[in-house]
């Protein structure tokens, strides 16, 4: 997967599971506000990563995360120690 | 009033299929593959509800949270409480429910696969508890009476609209949200229909429920949503609502006796504490909804407790699980829906399936056919595992 094919799946994965307009997400957009997310909805976020992109995160990673472009970065960090290993 | 089952999801739609005496009993060719001696069960889709709760509040909601939010939705608008209401009054919720088994089993399945419990998710657990209907219901109606789940085995409904008579009866609430709910899906029931309760007559889904007949084998499951608003006179009348009926009785016993086999002491005991209570003659008690599911001794047992207290008096005896199947924790609460309906629209619906009386059902004056009869009180019964007994006498409200 490119990184563009990455950061596209999390956007339409994201509309999708938090019903919100995809064009919302955008790089420097606020994450937790634009999808206007709670301490519950982070366990959400945890499920979905493992279920779309096959990783888990945990609560810990949220605090380094403020925009999508963050969000993003992690991902595709993540994806490719996935892949090396 | 609000319902949501089997025979209908909405009230006009159920009190078409009790006149015209319509099953809503089908097959789950699921059940089967699971190894279910019986895949008889009440059939009904889960409403969709995008467009009516947001994303947190949908989420939350297990099956047969779904049923009762639509029923309550219905009950709402039908007793004329909107938003502003709710907002201005301490408005209660007292509802029957006894289990939520599909949420309880995906959440333990991840758990053991994925052996990470962040991966249940976030809503499993507002979806799992018993008390699931009614934390669920309080926060999107945002209710701030009473609030608690009544756990009463196949009496929940019912014990929830007694419990919710008391109080308004004692002052403590002037406005409370009685019902109950009960899941409908292949994991519900499995334990149930391991002890060979249910009837395995799957040739004919329509004729399996056969409750007070000689040839019954066993109950149907079922299940659904059903909600009644439950007011006090006065505010009812100072806010002008339209009053349905009058509940001005409630019995209740415990047989303390076998864990699974009915009695007749314990649902006698129950009838007589009603009849005494709403101080109401046997004569004027026109109409019994039975608690009769179709299995050998239950029904044996109830029409032997009737025919003891009703002492040669035989008002009309039905059960509605003839037409819906077992609605278990729902139960008590959706045939008090069901009765009112006939009442208030002139007829009894029919006891499907009754061919042939046994011993006892042989006492009680059962109809096969449609009824066309006014009528002013009836008294509902309802029996749990364990031996809990509820018993309600409803009254048709005259200004």
């Amino acid at each position: 997967m490119t990184n563009e094919e990455i950061i596209e799946k999390i956007r339409t994965t994201l509309a999708e599971e938090f019903e919100v307009d995809i064009e919302l997400i955008q790089p420097e957009a606020l994450l937790m506000q634009t999808l206007e997310l709670d301490s519950l909805d982070l366990v959400d976020m945890v499920v979905l990563v493992e279920q779309n992109f096959g990783f888990n995160i945990t609560g810990q990673d949220f605090t380094e995360i403020k925009t999508f472009q963050d969000f993003y970065d992690l991902v595709i960090v993540r994806m490719k120690e996935k892949e090396a290993k | 009033m609000g319902i949501y089952s089997c025979i209908g999801k909405n009230l006009d739609e159920a009190k078409d299929a009790l006149y015209n005496g319509k099953s809503g009993i089908g097959i789950d060719p699921v059940r089967k593959e699971m190894g279910y001696f019986s895949s008889l069960t009440g059939i009904l889709e889960r409403p969709d509800l995008k467009k009516m709760l947001d994303r947190r509040k949908r989420h939350c909601l297990p099956e047969q949270g779904e049923y009762a939010y639509m029923a309550t939705v219905e009950a709402f608008k039908n007793a004329g409480i909107d938003e502003a209401f709710l907002e201005k009054n301490d408005v209660g919720i007292l509802y029957g429910n006894d289990s939520s088994t599909s949420p309880v089993i995906n959440a333990i399945d991840i758990i053991r696969e994925k052996k990470n419990t962040a991966l249940v998710g976030s809503a499993s657990i507002f979806q799992s508890m018993n008390s699931t209907v009614t934390m669920n219901l309080s926060v999107i109606f945002k209710l701030r009476g009473i609030n608690f789940t009544i756990a009463g085995a196949c009496a929940s409904g019912s014990h929830a609209i007694g419990i919710g008579y008391l109080l308004i009866k004692l002052g403590y609430q002037d406005c409370i949200l009685c019902g109950g709910a009960q899941e409908v899906n292949p994991y519900a029931v499995g334990s149930f229909d391991g002890l060979s309760a249910f009837s395995t007559q799957e040739e004919d889904p329509h004729k399996a429920s056969k409750p007070f007949d000689k040839k019954r084998d066993g109950l149907v499951p079922s299940g659904g949503g059903a909600s009644l608003v439950l007011e006090s006179y006065e505010s009812a009348i100072k806010r002008g609502a339209p009053i349905l009926a009058e509940v001005t009785g409630y019995g209740f016993s415990s047989n303390g006796d076998h864990i699974s086999v009915p009695n007749v002491d314990g649902p006698r005991k129950s009838l007589q504490n009603a009849i005494k209570d709403a101080g109401i003659s046997l004569e004027e008690i026109k109409y019994i909804n039975a608690h009769a599911t179709s299995t050998p001794v239950g029904d044996l047992n109830e029409a032997k407790a009737i025919s003891e207290v009703f002492n040669g008096y035989k008002p009309y005896v039905t059960s509605t699980k003839s037409m819906t199947g077992h609605e278990m924790w729902m139960a008590g609460a959706s045939e008090v829906i069901y009765s009112t309906l006939m009442m208030n629209n002139n007829f009894i619906a029919p006891n499907l399936n009754f061919e042939e009386p046994d011993e006892a059902s042989s006492l009680l004056n059962i109809p096969a056919q449609r009824v066309d009869i006014e009528f002013d009180a009836f008294l509902s019964n309802s029996f749990g595992f364990g031996g809990t007994n509820s018993t309600l006498i409803v009254r048709k409200f005259k200004a």
